[in-house]
């Protein structure tokens, strides 16, 4: 790998900083009573879940007693805290690969980036289908079959509300970071010199 | 040549025979083509919004009203001097303060004259001032909330009509009383009017931040009726003007002893010059008692304090700081265009209207060359300070205001018309009747050096045959006019509450941008605040039981309550724990003597409710928060004698 490459390794394993400062997904929440613009929204960035504006998540805990959804508590969350550590021992290895500078190393931490968003993913996931299924027996609205699992990504209807689930900002500096290794990996490849 | 009088006579029993029947030769309803058109450019389709707010006096309600334009849909209706049950105002705790005055606690007044804030002659969407003019009294509403937070009461004054009207960067506002009395008052025959009475014409300075308003000083002047004021502009900033009638100091059947008079006043007065003289301490200071009453957004609840002292100026104080203009006849407007440099009369009793010229007033004052002096205030020559006149301009000329194209617009309450001038050369351009007999009329930013000059608001005294009747007592009316053109084009009827005197208006964006969605409970300072529902409880302390109670979907917290007793004041202080945007909660118990609560997210008040029988009552949420609305209440139990013990439940 030449110096541009290492640079780019380097750059790509500093990009998921960006997660310290942008949400990496966002849930928004639309109704009749919280049309577009006045719509409510949750987002969860690596060490903190938080509505979009302030006073979002309390609101969206306040609605969800009535289907009988437990509260949503950053602090019962013990991803949130192990989160900030995955990403910045991502950080750290990206930041040795561009230092030993061997390509395969590039591959192994692309592995381990993927490996860490699925499992993000699925842990997520669990989480969505805990708060949708693990209901107040004494709930007030309760209507047979029905739950209230927010989509994994995409939009559902959940009674009067339309749940949207999509990437945030946070989330272009994974696809940034794994680019830029990805441009790394490519431009480092062998090729045949005549010289 | 006929004399104005009698002409003004025959055109007055001219009206009188006629009437409305006169008007049929154009009755505002013909031409499908233009309310075809009109329909179209007043239409704001569902879920849009209005280019301009507009506040409208609610005269004789005491209110103010807002109002969108074009549409001419009513928003809210902002208590101002008038308790208003549904909101709570005048009967909470936290409220009744504010409609306290040296007379004691004043549920009722007339307010008559919106003037919005200004900043360097520009409306700035901070706040509204309006007029008492019954008790007379200044309320201060703010824009960001659309709530009353201040009313001062204005001693010596008897009628506060010439006011508020704001100065250039409402430095002041103004209050000239329209009744003059005997100050101080004393027990004195009526007959002697003319030695005794004055006029008292108070400068009230408001604080460029806070908007707080306090009593500057105040001036004795002669005993006339001061009717309406405007600031000036530009080269006249320092000045006010300040229109009267009945200079005769008529004090009985003034209809007639009030119009003798070929010519009234417009007494212009050098404020910066009476504020500096004040500040070095010149007047006296007079013991007086007049309450100002402040509503503080931290504590949600409004104080009243009687003051005591005011500084008082007579026209020995000031000299060269005020000078009467003659004015024809009877003058009810005073307005300064957009320049500054000309001041419009509005006699209502005038063949003309006439235009004074600022400049010209000044040279007049250098000459030195007076007509004669009334109480030390010279009286200036009419033609010394003539613009000019225009002439045959219509019946009983009221109130003008401007387009900022050149343009001036004439309300005429007795032809019942708007006629448009031109500032060049005083000519009328045009003339659209009104239905009927305006009043004020208003441009958004007419007042001001900057005019959104696109739509002219007549607000009439009379409706007659205009919309489906109500019995005797019919709607009052606004009527929107376009004139973008060279024309102007009725396009709009709209009923308005109370009596609409006069209105404010200006583009919405300045103030939907500082539009308060709640109260932000954290910052709720309140005595009785209740931030949890862990928090709550029931205290009692002699015969008063205080209830902390709170609210949020759908539920109050204690709802079922025992141990109170008839006979005992209780004190429901509930806060609406809800921190989201228009998810205000109500309150309501049987048989309370006052009103309602209608408690926005992060507010607490407090209704006082005195059971007078044993039993077990209800409460209830009165305003439908939520899809378990209905579930939204609770029980209290009253019991005759026992232990007073008070309990309550948990959530």
């Amino acid at each position: 790998m030449k110096p541009l490459h290492r640079i780019l390794m380097a750059l790509g394993a500093v990009a998921l900083l960006g997660l310290f400062f942008f949400p990496m997904w966002s849930i928004t929440l639309e109704a009749p009573q919280y049309p577009k613009g006045s719509e409510l929204g949750i987002d969860i960035h690596i060490n903190n879940v938080e509505g979009s504006r302030p006073n979002d998540l309390d609101n969206i805990n306040n609605l969800n007693h009535y289907i009988g959804m437990k509260r949503i508590e950053p602090d019962s969350i013990p991803e949130l805290k192990y989160m900030p550590v995955i990403v910045l021992v991502l950080v750290g290895l990206g930041l040795l690969v561009a230092a030993f500078g061997k390509r395969w190393m590039i591959i192994v931490w692309l592995g381990l980036l993927t490996g860490a968003g699925v499992l993000g993913m699925y842990d997520f996931w669990l989480w969505e289908y805990d708060y949708g299924h693990n209901l107040d027996p004494h709930a007030i609205i309760k209507i047979e079959g029905m739950s209230y699992q927010p989509p994994l990504l995409g939009t559902e209807q959940l009674l009067n509300f339309t749940a949207s689930s999509y990437p945030a900002v946070g989330f272009a500096f994974i696809a940034l970071g794994g680019l830029l290794a990805v441009i790394a990996w490519w431009l480092s490849r062998q090729r045949t010199t005549t010289h | 040549m006929i004399t104005s009088r009698s002409f003004l006579r025959g055109c007055l029993t001219l009206i009188a025979a006629l009437s409305l029947a006169s008007c049929n030769k154009d009755d505002g309803s013909s031409g499908g083509a233009l309310s075809g058109d009109a329909a179209s450019r007043v239409y704001v389709a569902p879920g849009q919004k209005d280019e301009f707010y507009s506040f409208v006096s609610g005269g004789f309600s005491g209110q103010v009203a807002v109002y969108g334009i074009p549409s001419g849909r009513l928003f809210r209706v902002i208590p101002v001097f008038s308790v208003d049950p549904e909101k709570g105002w005048g009967f909470t705790e936290e409220t009744k303060p504010m409609l306290n005055t040296s007379h004691g606690f004043v549920p009722w007044d007339d307010s008559h004259h919106p003037d919005m804030s200004q900043t360097g002659g520009v409306a700035d969407g901070k706040w509204v001032f309006i007029n008492g003019n019954n008790t007379p009294r200044i309320a201060r509403i703010d824009l960001t909330d659309f709530r009353t937070k201040e009313i001062l009461e204005i001693p010596n004054s008897a009628g506060n009509h010439s006011s508020p009207f704001s100065t250039e960067n409402s430095e002041y506002v103004v209050s000239g009383t329209r009744f003059s009395v005997p100050i101080p008052q004393e027990d004195i025959s009526i007959t002697q009017y003319s030695e005794k009475f004055r006029g008292a014409l108070t400068f009230v300075k408001v604080d460029k931040t806070s908007g707080q308003m306090d009593i500057d000083f105040q001036l004795l002047v002669p005993g006339f009726d001061y009717d309406l004021a405007r600031a000036g502009k530009g080269p006249s900033h320092d000045w006010m003007f300040m229109s009267c009638y009945n200079t005769e100091q008529a004090n009985t059947m003034k209809e007639i002893n009030a119009s003798q008079n070929d010519k009234d006043f417009i007494i212009a007065i050098n404020w910066k010059k009476c504020a500096e003289l004040a500040a070095q301490g010149k007047g006296t200071i007079m013991n007086v008692d007049y309450a100002h009453n402040v509503y503080n957004d931290a504590t949600h609840s409004a104080t009243s304090t009687i003051k005591k002292q005011i500084r008082i100026l007579t026209t020995a104080d000031i000299k060269g700081a005020l000078y009467y203009m003659p004015t024809p006849k009877s003058p009810h407007g005073c307005d300064v265009d957009p320049s500054g440099e000309l001041i419009v009369g509005g006699g209502k009793l005038a063949t003309v209207i006439p235009v004074m010229s600022f400049s010209k007033m000044l040279k007049a004052i250098e000459s030195g060359k007076f007509d004669k002096e009334i109480d030390g205030i010279p009286v200036l020559n009419y033609k010394d300070c003539l613009a000019g006149e225009v002439v045959r301009p219509g019946l009983g000329p009221l109130h003008t205001e401007f387009d900022g194209k050149g343009y001036a617009y004439t309300s005429m309450f007795v032809s019942s018309e708007i006629v448009k001038w031109s500032l060049k050369d005083f000519k009328v351009v045009d003339r659209v009747p009104t239905y009927y007999s305006i009043g004020h009329l208003n441009i958004p930013g007419g007042n001001s050096t900057k005019p959104w000059g696109k739509y002219v608001i007549a607000y009439n005294k009379i409706t007659k045959d205009r919309y489906l009747p109500t019995g005797p007592e019919l709607t009052q009316s606004a009527q929107l006019y376009d004139i973008s053109g060279e024309k102007m084009k009725l396009l709009l009827d709209f009923p308005t509450i109370g009596e609409p005197h006069y209105a404010v208006a200006c583009p919405a964006d300045l103030i939907m941008k500082n539009s308060r969605k709640m109260y932000q409970l954290k910052e709720n300072k309140h005595p009785h605040a209740t931030l949890k529902e862990a928090d709550t409880k029931v205290v009692r302390s002699g015969n008063d039981v205080h209830v902390y109670m709170t609210s949020i979907r759908s539920h109050f917290s204690p709802d079922n309550i025992e141990g109170v007793k008839v006979g005992d004041k209780v004190y429901w202080h509930v806060t609406n724990l809800e921190q989201d945007w228009d998810v205000p909660h109500g309150f309501a118990v049987i048989g309370a003597n006052n009103s309602e609560l209608l408690i926005m997210p992060g507010e607490t008040c407090t209704l006082l409710w005195e059971p007078k029988r044993a039993g077990v009552f209800p409460f209830y949420c009165t305003d439908f928060c939520s899809a378990l609305h209905q579930e939204m209440q609770g029980y209290v139990r009253v019991s005759n004698g026992g232990s007073g013990q008070v309990t309550w439940n948990k959530k």
